[in-house]
This record gives C-alpha cells, structure tokens and sequence, in this order.
C-alpha cells in the first residue's frame, strides 16, 4: 500500500463559454512521507486544479488520487489533511480566537492553541472579531488555521501571493519551525526562491503537465537563467543538452528552445557546433519566460 | 460528541452574534403582529368563526415566522458559500451530517426564539388558551418546521448569495400564500388540493392546534415526511457537489 501521496494520471477539462480549456492533462506525482514539496508554475498552469483534486474538491475526469493509502475523503475525514487554500475569507462573527477553537476541536490531535497564535505572530489580534481583520491579518489566520489542526499533511496553495517580500521571509521562517517535523508538505509557487529556499523537490507544471521534477537545484539550473530560440532542423534535442551552458531542449518544428545555465557559453558553442543554425532570440530570465519556453 | 459540542457552541454564537439577522428575523413577524392585532384585540370572532383576531394571527405568524427562520438558514449558506468558507470546511473532518445538523440547531433556535417572542405578545394582548392547547400546537409546529430546516439548507447550497435574497422571499411568499397563512383556501377546488401538498398549508394545520383546529391527518404526515426526505437527499447532493472555487 502506499504510503505518501499519489496522483496518477489525473485530467480535468472545465467547459467554458469559449469552449473547454483543458486544464490538468495528466499529471502523475509522487510524494513520499516527510518530504516538502513545490509545484512551480505560472498562473494558469494547473497547480490549483491539481491541488482541488488532491484535495478532493474537485472531481477528476480522469486518474486517481491517493493520500496515505485512502481516497481524499477518507483521509480528510480522519484529520489527516490540513490545507490553506488560495482565496477564501474567514466567516464573520467570531473572534480570531474563537474561529481556532472551533475548527481545532474538529481535529484529533491540534497544537495548542496559544503557542500556534504566538508562532504565527497574531496573539495581539486574537480578540478581534474575524470580519475586522485587514487582508494581510486574514491571511495569516488562515495560515495559523492550518498549522493549528496539526495534519500528516499540510497543502498550501500559493500561500505568499499578495505578501511583499518582508512578509514572505517571515512567512517561510514560520512554517521551516513549525511545519519541518516529519510532515509532508505540499505548496504551489510562482515564487522560484521560495522552492529553492523551502522545498527538497520543485515540480514544475504548465499548461495542465509537468515539465520538469526533481530536486530544487536541478529545477534552478533549468528555469532560474535564459532561453534560446533558433531555428535548427535536424539535430535531435539530446544532442543539444550535451552542449555547454545549455540544460534542456525542447524540440518544436524547425525550431528549438534552449534553457540555459549560462547563455554566453551556450550561444558560442551552439555556433561551433551547428555553424547553419538561424533566426537566434535570446529571451529573459524570468521564470514565466522560462516556463514559455519551455512548453510551447 | 465532545467535538460537535464545540463547533456547534460556536455555531450558536455566531448566529446570535449576527444582530441584524437576528433581530429581523425575530423583528418582523412581531412587527406585523403588532399592526394587525393591536388595534383590534377587541375582535373576539374573526369573520364570524369564533376565534378571536388576536389568537387566530398569533399563531398564524408563529408559523409564517418560524418557517422564515428556518428557510433563513439558507441566506447564511449562500453567504459562507460565497466568500469561500465552505471549501475550507469541507477539508476539516466535519461530516457532512454534522454540517447539516448544526445548521439545523441554529434555525431552530432562531425559529423558537421567533415563536416565543408572539406567544408573548399574545399573552400581552390577552390571548387565553388552555396550557395543553400551548403545549401541543408547540411541538407540532416544531416538528412542522424539519422539512423547511432542509429546504433551507438546500436553497443555501443552490443558489448564490447575490439571488438568494429574491428567491428566498419569492419562495416564503408562495408558500404563505398557497399554504394558507394568510386567508384560509377553501374546502374545495384546485387550491384546496394544491395547498395539502405543500408543508407551509401543514404547518399552518399546526398552529391551528392552538385555534381549536385538528392535529394533522395521515396525509399531513406523509406530506411533510416526504418533503423531508427529498429537501433533504437533495440538499446532501448539493452539499456534495459544491465545492468549486467561486
């Protein structure tokens, strides 16, 4: 039976007034207990479909999702998942400390509740009323929401988006003391430094598959720098990642894209080797750029 | 056990704590109440029928206002639904019978609170009827009031917060109109027949009990059992299939 988490094969298609948009077009994920995992990828890419699906909140078209050896349902309904979804606000009329107690007392085993409202830094709101809260206090009761219910695995779907990067640093720090023991954790970025800096394994979705997974560093070499395009019939793309300075290619047609770890080196050696290659681009560092690169 | 307790104590507070439901909820009823009754606590037999005006719209708002309490439920579904908090919920190991069952206890409180406060005005305005007369029209009503609770329920989860409002009004209004709350349908017709299929004609039935009226017959029962059971098989298909992202 496994034992962590495993997505195989998973597809969802929304139909929409312009037609369907295939969303998630099989997706296979591994997890293994213990480990903290990012799925990387730009807006648009999949990563919320997917976790709404590890999560059991979306029904799949196709594949299957295994938490702990159970459906979604099971596992949630032992307590074993907690998560902190992308939107959401908190219901009104209680207090920050009220709300807490209320969804802890759901869960078999949740950390107490004075030292979670400490670590995540909200004791000095804890008696205020949940509908007062400014967007950034909200935010971080939701964080301290799914830290408190204590879970084999906490899910976090693009928990920084909307913090500057003060907030973010701090943000990460909380979750490296409180989240490293022995709990699987899952959480979607478009953030690469904070996959580097948090994650042991980035996975790296766009347009509804995963382009690339494995270690952090791995992901950086590939994503982190330039892209070159060119046209170059021919040569197969194995052949192209021998090359100095380039990580991967990707075949398209005629044309090629290249991820680099270092473009100067790369452009020369592409040169040395293929003298006939044409119509060379030079694209930025970002990695939305990368991702587009990667897997037009 | 011990964990509904607390989530529903929780549950309890926040419904009591949202002042502008609650006091509209009880407000109204007691309102209207007021305006009809008031001036005229002297009628001792409306329209020749030998119930005094004060007892017969007493316990005809008891009914209009508990089953707008229940139904209210749903107004507060939509609500939570829309800002997202519900997709939070559902990956808490609350069960879905347990959701039902707190909003359910909730409505209830709103609704008892709601009749409480007419049987009250009543009494101000000198309605006498014999305690067994209270007592029994009290439990019928409350019974009476399930297949709203999941009816309430269910609209929360059909329909989104911007038109749960109109449909929510739309729905009490037809109900209190075809099921009798407001003039009595006739013993014969279409109307007749139509208003003993609805639970809103029963309730009413039930807060006749206190006017001298009978408790309800086998139909009563099988209509407001099988309103039950499909509000709520219903509203548990609903509840499951809502969860996507606004």
């Amino acid at each position: 039976m496994p034992r962590g988490i495993e997505l195989r094969q998973l597809r969802k298609t929304y139909r929409t007034s312009n037609g369907p948009i295939e969303a998630v077009r099989g997706v296979d994920i591994t997890i293994e207990p213990g480990e903290t995992v990012a799925l990387l990828g730009p807006n648009g890419a999949g990563k919320s479909t997917t976790i709404d699906m590890l999560l059991g909140l979306t029904p799949p078209d196709g594949g299957t999702v295994s938490l702990f050896g159970e459906d979604p349902e099971h596992a949630i309904a032992r307590g074993a998942v907690g998560a902190m979804l992308q939107s959401g606000q908190l219901i009104r009329d209680l207090t920050v400390r009220e709300l807490l107690t209320q969804i802890a007392s759901l869960y078999p085993q949740p950390l107490d509740l004075d030292a979670t409202l400490d670590l995540v830094g909200i004791e000095s709101i804890a008696n205020q009323r949940t509908q007062k809260l400014s967007g950034g206090q909200a935010q971080r009761v939701r964080f301290a929401l799914a830290l408190l219910t204590n879970p084999e695995l906490l899910v976090l779907d693009e928990p920084t988006v909307g913090m500057d990067v003060e907030s973010r640093r701090a943000f990460w720090g909380t979750m490296r003391d409180a989240a490293s023991h022995g709990k699987t954790v899952l959480f979607a970025t478009h953030y690469l430094e904070e996959a580097d800096e948090f994650a042991d394994r980035a996975i790296l979705m766009a347009r509804g598959i995963i382009v690339a997974d494995g270690p952090t560093t791995e992901i950086k070499a590939m994503v982190g720098t330039r892209t070159i395009r060119a046209t170059l019939p021919d040569v197969p793309a194995e052949q192209l990642e021998r090359l100095d300075g380039i990580t991967h290619a990707e075949r398209r047609g005629e044309s090629v894209a290249l991820a680099c770890s270092d473009s100067d080196a790369a452009i020369r050696a592409l040169l040395g080797a293929y003298p006939q290659v044409s119509d060379i681009e030079i694209g930025g560092g970002s990695l939305e750029d990368a991702f587009l690169e990667l897997t037009a | 056990m011990k964990k509904r307790a607390t989530y529903l104590r929780f549950e309890l507070m926040r419904t009591l704590r949202n002042k502008r439901f609650f006091l509209l909820s009880l407000g109204f009823p007691l309102l209207i109440y007021l305006l009809v009754a008031a001036p005229n606590r002297t009628d001792r037999s409306l329209a020749g029928t030998g119930i005094s005006l004060r007892l017969y719209f007493m316990v005809g708002l008891a009914s209009f206002g508990s089953m707008n309490a229940m139904l209210g439920t749903g107004v507060r579904i939509a609500v939570e639904r829309t800002t997202g908090w519900n997709r939070q919920l559902r990956l808490t190991p609350l069960s879905t019978r347990a959701y039902f069952g707190t909003k359910v206890v909730a409505g209830y409180v709103v609704a008892a609170c709601t009749i409480t406060l007419l049987y009250i005005a009543g009494a101000g305005l000198g309605v006498h009827i014999p305690a067994v007369d209270w007592v029994k029209m009290t439990l019928l009503l409350l019974v009476g009031l399930v297949p709203f609770a999941a009816l309430g329920i269910l609209i929360g989860h059909l329909i989104s917060a911007d038109a749960v409002a109109p449909a929510i009004g739309g729905i009490t209004a037809l109900l209190s109109f075809l099921g009798g709350i407001w003039f009595p349908v006739g013993q014969s017709g279409v109307l007749h027949y139509v208003a003993q299929a609805l639970p809103s004609y029963w309730l009413v039935q039930a807060s006749h009990v206190g006017v001298g009226g009978a408790s309800w017959n086998g139909t009563g029962w099988a209509v407001m059992a099988a309103w039950t059971l499909v509000a709520t098989r219903l509203a548990m298909r609903a509840y499951a299939r809502d969860t996507g992202r606004g």
